[in-house]
C-alpha cells in the first residue's frame, strides 16, 4: 500500500521549505504574463459598454482603423444583440502602443438604443421593475427549496427562537495581476499564448476549440501568475480577442484587462441576503431552521450560499432565489458560497446561544459533529485566551472595547485524477519534474520539489520543476476546489518512486546488494544491511552514461483523502467614538491532511484570513441606481486590506492524518463570522450586514443608546 | 489621457501669461501630479497644455523663524510631515501632513497641489457622469450613493474637500500667497476656500490665471496644544470620513482660545465657530468637550447614507478637546 511514511521518517515533507520562486518574485526576476514582451508585439484593448442595458444598432470602426498605429479592430458583439451590463465587450483593437490602442477605442462609434435597467437587488425585486431576463418570471429565478425533518415539530421542541436578516454585499476578486494574455501565432496552425490562468490545459483546450485547431498545436504558458481566486479558468472573451487580433495582424498581441475592467467583468462573489428563523432546545440543541434568501451574481445565478452550514440541524427548510441585475457576472470565488453562509450561520449560532444563556463555544460543541473541529475548538480557545472574553457583551465604560468571537468552516479538497507527470534523472545527477499544473501562488512548484527531493535524498533546490506549460503534453486539471496539491502530489510521488526503483536497479550490481536493500540517505545511496556500502548521488547517476531515467506516475487513492474542517477565533478592539474596528488577533486552525510544505500552508492560511478580513471589514461593490454604474471600480473606493489592517495571525496547521487533502480555500471561510461575533462581544449590539464599516458601527451604537 | 504639450515653468510671469485668457481646463498647472494624473487618465480633465511648476526655482522649501513659517507651494507633503520644528510647534500641521495618502504620494505630492486638489466624489471622477460640478443639471450625490459626502454647507453640491492639510493651516491662522498677472496677493487660507453656494464649479477663489506660491503660518503662542484627528475606513491610503484640526491655547486645563476646523464633512474646510465658542474660556471637562461637539453639528443636514458623520464629527471634536487639555 502506498503511503507518505511516518512523520518521524520525513526529512522534508511536512517541514518548512522556502518557496523556490520566492527570490525571483521579490527581486522582480519572475516574469508574469504582464511582463512578457515579444518582438514587434502589439497592444490590445477592449471597448466596453458604458451603459448597463442597451441594444446594439451599429458599430462604426472606420475612424479607429484610420488612426495611425492601429493594426486591427474587431467587433465582439453582433448588431441587434443586447448589452446587459456596464463593461460588456463591444469591440477590440490592436495597435503599436497601448496609448494608441486606448485612443482608438474612443474613436469607435457605437449606435445603441438604451433600455431600462436595474442594478440593485431591491430595485430588481420591486413591483413593476423592468424585466432584464426573458427566460425568468420577473427578475427572480424559481426558488430552490430543500427540506429535511419536520420544521413544525422542530419549532415545537424549541425553547428559544431567533429571527434575523443577514446580508453580505457583492465582493470582487481583485487579482493583483489582472486577467490577460499575450498571444502569438507561429504560423496559421500553431498558436502560443502566455496566459494569467489557473488552468493551463483548460485554456489550451478552449483556445483549440475556438480556433478549430488540434489541441497539441496550441501552447499555453503560465510561468508565474498573480492571483485567480476562481476567476481565471479559461481565456474568456479577452483571451479569444487577443488571439484573434494576433491571427489577423500576424504579430504577437498583449491584451491585459484594466483595473476597472477587472472589477466590472472578471467575476465576483455574489451577494447574500438571508431571512432566518431558528430555534434551539433548552439543553442547547439546534432543532429548527427556516430560511428564505436571495443573492445576485449579475444576470446569471447568485444564491449559491450555504445554509444551514457546518452545525447539525435535524429539521430545516431553505428557499433560495437568484436575482438578476444589470451587472457583471459572478464567477467561482475562493470557497464559493461558504464565507457568506458561514457568516450568517455563525452570527445566528451566537444569537441563539445568548438567548439560551450559553457560552457560544459550548453551544457549538453540542451541535458540531466533527471530531476534528471539536479538537480545534479546544486548541483555539487556549490560543486566544477565551476565558478572558467579555462575559457581558458591551459591558464596561471605556471608549475602546474589546471582544472575542469564533467561526467555523469546512471544505472538500482531496484531489482527483487527470494529472500526468514525469520525473527524470540525468546522468549528471540533475533531476527534472514536469507536469502541466500551474502555480497559482499556492506553492505547488515547491511542493513538487519537496516530494521528489524526499524520495531521492536531495534538497528541494536540486530539483528542476517545470510547471505552467502545456508543451510537454503532460496535462493536469485547473487549480480549483483546493484540489491542486492532492491531485498532483500522488502522481509526482509515484513517478519519483518509479524512477528511484529504476536507478536502484542500475546500481545494485555496483553495490553488490539486492535492490530491496538499497536506501537513499542525504545525497547518498547505501545498503541497509551494510552501511559501509555507500555511494554519492553523483556516483550513482554517473552509472547512467548517455541515458536518463524518466518515469511517469499514477494517481493513487491511498495518498489522498477529502474533507477538512477549520475554526478561527478573533479578538477585536472597537473604538466606540469613531466606529473603527481594529482586529488584534486571529487564531486560525485548519487541517489539510498532510501538509507537504508547512511554510506555504501557513502562508495559505494567512492569505485566506486576510481575504476574509477584507470581506468582513471593507469590501463592497457600490452600484448606482441612477446611472447603472459601479461607482468604485478602482482600488481607492473599493477598499482591500492594507498593512494597517493586518492583525497578528496565528496560523496553525492542524495535523490529522498523512494523506494529502488541500488548504487553498478553507482559510477564508470562518474569518467573517469570527470577526462579526467578536465585534458583538465588544459592543453588545449586533450588526448583521457586512462590511463592518464605521458608519454601521456608529449607527448600531446610536440605536442601542436610543 | 488626451495628448497635451508640456512646458517647464521658468518664472511666475511666464506661468501666469501661459495661463492667461484660456479659462479653466485648456492650460493647467501640474506639480507632483498625484491628483491631476488621475483626472487626466480618467478624461475628467483634457488640457491642451500642462505647465510644470516643479521647475520654478526656490519654491520647495520651508523657512522657520521666531515669527513663523514660510512654506513654498512646491514643498512636498513628506517634508512638511517630517520637519522637526513643525512637528514640535505646529503639531497639527505635521500630523495632518503625515495622515495624507501613502509615503510614495507624500514624497511627490506638494503643498500647493494638496490645497488645490479636486474633489474625490465618485460621480465627479467618472467621465461619463455629467454632474452639477461639471456643468450638468444635477448633483447625483443627493439621491445617490452619498456615504462619503457632505453634512455641512452642501447645497447645491455635496462634495467634501479632500485636503487634510487645509484644515490644519486654517486652524493655525495661516495665510496664502497667490501670484497672478497683476503680481502677488496674500489672504487668509480660510478666505481662500469657497462653498458651492458661491461657486459650484470650483473649490477656491483662484482665477484660471493664478497660482499658489507660498503659505505663511504664524508661530503659535506659548502654551498652545494642537492636534489633528482623522477618522477613516482604512489605515492608508484613505481620505477622511471626518477630521478635526484643533489648536488650543491653554492655561492648565482651561482653554483661552480654540480653533476648530473640520475636514471631510463639507465642500470646504469647515471652521466651527460654534465649537470654538463652546470651548473658549472654559475648563475642559468631558461635559464641555461634548457640548462643543454637539454645537458644531447642530445645523448638519445629512443625506441618506452619511448620518453617521454627524456623531463621528461630534466625537472627534470632543476627543480633540479632551486630548488637548488632559493628554
Ligand atoms: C491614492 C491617493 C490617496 C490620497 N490621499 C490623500 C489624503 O489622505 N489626504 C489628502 O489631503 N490628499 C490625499 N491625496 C491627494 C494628493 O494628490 C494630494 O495630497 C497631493 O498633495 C497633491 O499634490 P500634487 O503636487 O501631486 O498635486 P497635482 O496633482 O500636481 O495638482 C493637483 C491640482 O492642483 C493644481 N495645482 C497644483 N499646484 C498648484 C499651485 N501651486 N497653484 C495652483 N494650482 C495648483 C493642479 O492644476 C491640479 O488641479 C491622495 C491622492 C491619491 C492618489
Ligand atoms: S457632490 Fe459634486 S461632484 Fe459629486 S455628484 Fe454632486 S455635484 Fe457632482
Amino acid at each position: 500500500m502506498a503511503s507518505w511514511g511516518e512523520a518521524s521518517e520525513s526529512r522534508l515533507i511536512g517541514k518548512r521549505v522556502t518557496r523556490l520562486s520566492g527570490k525571483d518574485k521579490v527581486t522582480g526576476k519572475a516574469k508574469y504574463t504582464f511582463d512578457i514582451n515579444r518582438p514587434g508585439m502589439l497592444y490590445g484593448r477592449v471597448l466596453r459598454s458604458e451603459v448597463p442595458h442597451a441594444t446594439v444598432k451599429g458599430i462604426d470602426t472606420r475612424a479607429a482603423e484610420a488612426l495611425p498605429g492601429v493594426k486591427a479592430v474587431i467587433p465582439l458583439i453582433e448588431i441587434g444583440k443586447k448589452l446587459r451590463y456596464q463593461g460588456q465587450e463591444i469591440a477590440a483593437v490592436a495597435a503599436e502602443t497601448d496609448d494608441i490602442a486606448k485612443d482608438a477605442l474612443r474613436l469607435i462609434q457605437v449606435d445603441m438604443e438604451e433600455l431600462p435597467f436595474v442594478v440593485t437587488e431591491s430595485d430588481a425585486m420591486a413591483e413593476g421593475a423592468p424585466q432584464i431576463r426573458e427566460d425568468w418570471n420577473g427578475n427572480q429565478s424559481n426558488p430552490n427549496i430543500r427540506e429535511e425533518g419536520t420544521l413544525e415539530a422542530g419549532f415545537k421542541e424549541a425553547a428559544v427562537e431567533v429571527e434575523a436578516t443577514y446580508h453580505t454585499p457583492v465582493q470582487t476578486h481583485v487579482c493583483l495581476e489582472t486577467h490577460g494574455h499575450v498571444a502569438e501565432w507561429q504560423d496559421e496552425q500553431n498558436l502560443t499564448v502566455w496566459a494569467s490562468t489557473q488552468a493551463v490545459f483548460g485554456t489550451r483546450n478552449d483556445l483549440a476549440q475556438h480556433f478549430e485547431l488540434p489541441a497539441n498545436q496550441v501552447r499555453v504558458i503560465t510561468e508565474h501568475m498573480g492571483g485567480g481566486f476562481g476567476s481565471k479558468f479559461g481565456p474568456g472573451m479577452e483571451g479569444h480577442a487577443a488571439a484573434e487580433l494576433s491571427r489577423i495582424t500576424g504579430t504577437a498581441v498583449k491584451l491585459m484587462l484594466t483595473r476597472k475592467d477587472e472589477h466590472l467583468v472578471a467575476g465576483n462573489r455574489p451577494s447574500m441576503t438571508q431571512h432566518v428563523r431558528a430555534g434551539a432546545t433548552s439543553d442547547g440543541r439546534l432543532i429548527a431552521y427556516d430560511m428564505r434568501g436571495h443573492g445576485t451574481g449579475g444576470i446569471s445565478s447568485g444564491a449559491g450560499f450555504q445554509a444551514p452550514y457546518v452545525y447539525h440541524v435535524p429539521n430545516f427548510r431553505t428557499e433560495k432565489v437568484n436575482v438578476a441585475v444589470n451587472a457583471g457576472n459572478q464567477r467561482a470565488m475562493r470557497a464559493p458560497g461558504h464565507p457568506q453562509g458561514a457568516f450568517a450561520m455563525d452570527c445566528l449560532m451566537d444569537e441563539l446561544a445568548e438567548k439560551l444563556g450559553m457560552n457560544p463555544l459550548e453551544f457549538r460543541r453540542i451541535n458540531d459533529t466533527s471530531e476534528v473541529r471539536q479538537a480545534q475548538y479546544t486548541l483555539g480557545a487556549q490560543e486566544i485566551g477565551w476565558h478572558r472574553r467579555n462575559s457581558m457583551p458591551g459591558s464596561g465604560t471605556s471608549v475602546k472595547k474589546r471582544g472575542m468571537g469564533l467561526g467555523s468552516g469546512r471544505w472538500g479538497g482531496g484531489g482527483g485524477r487527470g494529472t500526468e507527470a514525469r520525473v527524470t534523472i540525468n546522468a549528471d545527477g540533475t533531476v527534472e519534474a514536469v507536469t502541466g499544473t500551474q502555480d497559482l501562488g499556492t506553492g505547488i512548484r515547491t511542493a513538487i520539489a519537496i516530494i521528489v527531493a524526499e524520495e531521492f535524498g536531495l534538497a528541494p533546490t536540486d530539483i528542476t520543476v517545470k510547471v505552467g506549460d502545456s508543451a510537454p503534453g503532460l496535462p493536469s486539471g485547473g487549480s480549483g476546489g483546493s484540489q491542486t496539491t492532492a491531485s498532483v502530489a500522488p502522481v509526482i510521488k509515484t513517478a519519483a518512486a518509479a524512477a528511484k526503483q529504476k536507478l536502484f536497479e542500475r546500481i545494485a550490481p555496483l553495490l553488490a546488494a539486492p535492490v530491496e536493500e538499497l536506501r537513499v540517505g542525504t545525497g547518498t545511496i547505501y545498503v541497509v544491511s551494510d552501511r559501509t556500502k555507500t555511494i554519492t548521488w553523483a556516483q550513482a547517476t554517473g552509472q547512467l552514461g548517455m541515458e536518463s531515467i524518466s518515469e511517469g506516475g499514477q494517481w493513487d487513492e491511498e495518498l489522498r483523502q477529502g474533507g477538512v474542517a477549520g475554526t478561527q477565533f478573533a479578538e477585536v478592539e472597537v473604538d466606540t467614538e469613531t466606529g473603527t474596528i481594529k482586529v488584534l488577533k486571529i487564531v486560525a486552525i485548519h487541517d489539510c491532511g498532510l501538509a507537504i510544505n508547512r511554510l506555504t500552508t501557513e502562508s495559505q492560511i494567512n492569505g485566506g484570513v486576510i481575504m476574509g478580513l477584507g470581506q468582513a471589514l471593507l469590501e463592497e461593490r457600490f452600484m448606482d441606481a441612477q446611472t447603472g454604474r459601479m461607482m468604485n471600480a478602482n482600488l481607492e473606493d473599493y477598499k482591500v486590506p492594507g498593512t494597517f489592517e493586518i492583525p497578528e495571525i496565528k496560523s496553525i496547521v492542524f495535523d490529522t492524518h498523512r494523506k494529502v487533502t488541500g488548504i487553498g480555500e478553507p482559510p477564508c471561510i470562518p474569518t467573517l463570522g469570527a470577526i462579526a461575533n467578536a465585534v458583538y462581544n465588544a459592543i453588545g449590539v449586533r450588526i448583521r450586514e457586512l462590511p463592518l464599516t464605521p458608519d454601521k458601527v456608529l449607527s448600531a451604537l446610536a440605536e442601542k443608546k436610543a | 489621457m488626451e495628448k497635451f504639450s508640456y512646458v517647464n515653468a521658468t518664472n511666475l510671469e511666464q506661468v501666469t501669461s501661459l495661463l492667461n485668457d484660456s479659462g479653466w481646463g485648456e492650460v493647467m498647472v501640474i506639480a507632483g501630479g498625484t491628483d491631476l494624473l488621475g483626472e487626466l487618465k480618467e478624461y475628467v480633465e483634457t488640457p491642451k497644455t500642462l505647465v510644470n511648476l516643479k521647475t520654478l526655482p526656490g519654491m520647495d522649501s520651508i523657512a522657520a523663524d521666531a515669527t513663523g513659517l514660510k512654506i513654498g507651494a512646491l514643498t512636498t507633503v513628506a517634508d512638511i510631515a517630517m520637519h522637526p520644528t513643525i512637528q514640535r510647534h505646529y503639531t497639527v500641521l505635521a500630523q495632518a501632513a503625515a495622515s495624507v495618502a501613502t509615503p510614495q504620494i507624500r514624497n511627490v505630492g506638494t503643498l500647493g497641489g494638496n490645497l488645490c486638489q479636486r474633489p474625490r466624489c465618485w460621480y465627479y471622477r467618472d467621465e461619463t457622469v455629467d454632474c452639477l460640478k461639471k456643468g450638468g443639471e444635477i448633483c447625483y450625490a443627493v439621491e445617490g450613493l452619498n456615504k462619503y459626502h457632505a453634512i455641512l454647507g452642501g447645497d447645491p453640491v455635496y462634495i467634501v474637500h479632500p485636503s487634510d492639510i487645509a484644515p490644519a493651516l486654517i486652524a493655525l491662522g495661516a495665510t496664502i500667497k497667490i501670484a497672478g498677472p497683476e503680481g502677488e496677493k496674500t489672504m487668509a487660507v480660510e478666505e481662500f476656500f469657497t462653498l458651492p453656494a458661491t461657486n459650484p464649479f470650483r473649490e477656491n477663489v483662484l482665477e484660471p490665471n493664478e497660482i499658489v506660491v507660498e503659505v505663511q503660518v504664524p508661530q503659535p503662542k506659548p502654551n498652545t496644544k494642537s492636534l489633528y484627528l482623522k477618522a477613516r475606513e482604512k489605515g492608508a491610503p484613505d481620505f477622511a470620513l471626518a477630521s478635526v484640526a484643533g489648536v488650543f491655547e491653554m492655561s492648565g486645563s482651561t482653554c483661552n482660545t480654540a480653533s476648530i476646523v473640520l475636514g471631510g464633512v463639507a465642500p470646504a474646510p469647515w471652521r466651527s465657530k460654534e465649537a470654538e465658542a463652546a470651548l473658549t474660556g472654559k475648563m475642559i471637562s468631558e461635559a464641555v468637550s461634548k457640548q462643543a461637539g454637539a454645537d458644531a453639528v447642530k445645523d448638519a443636514q445629512p443625506l441618506n447614507d452619511n448620518e453617521y458623520k454627524v456623531v463621528l464629527t461630534q466625537n472627534l471634536i470632543s476627543r480633540a478637546a479632551m486630548m488637548a487639555a488632559h493628554a
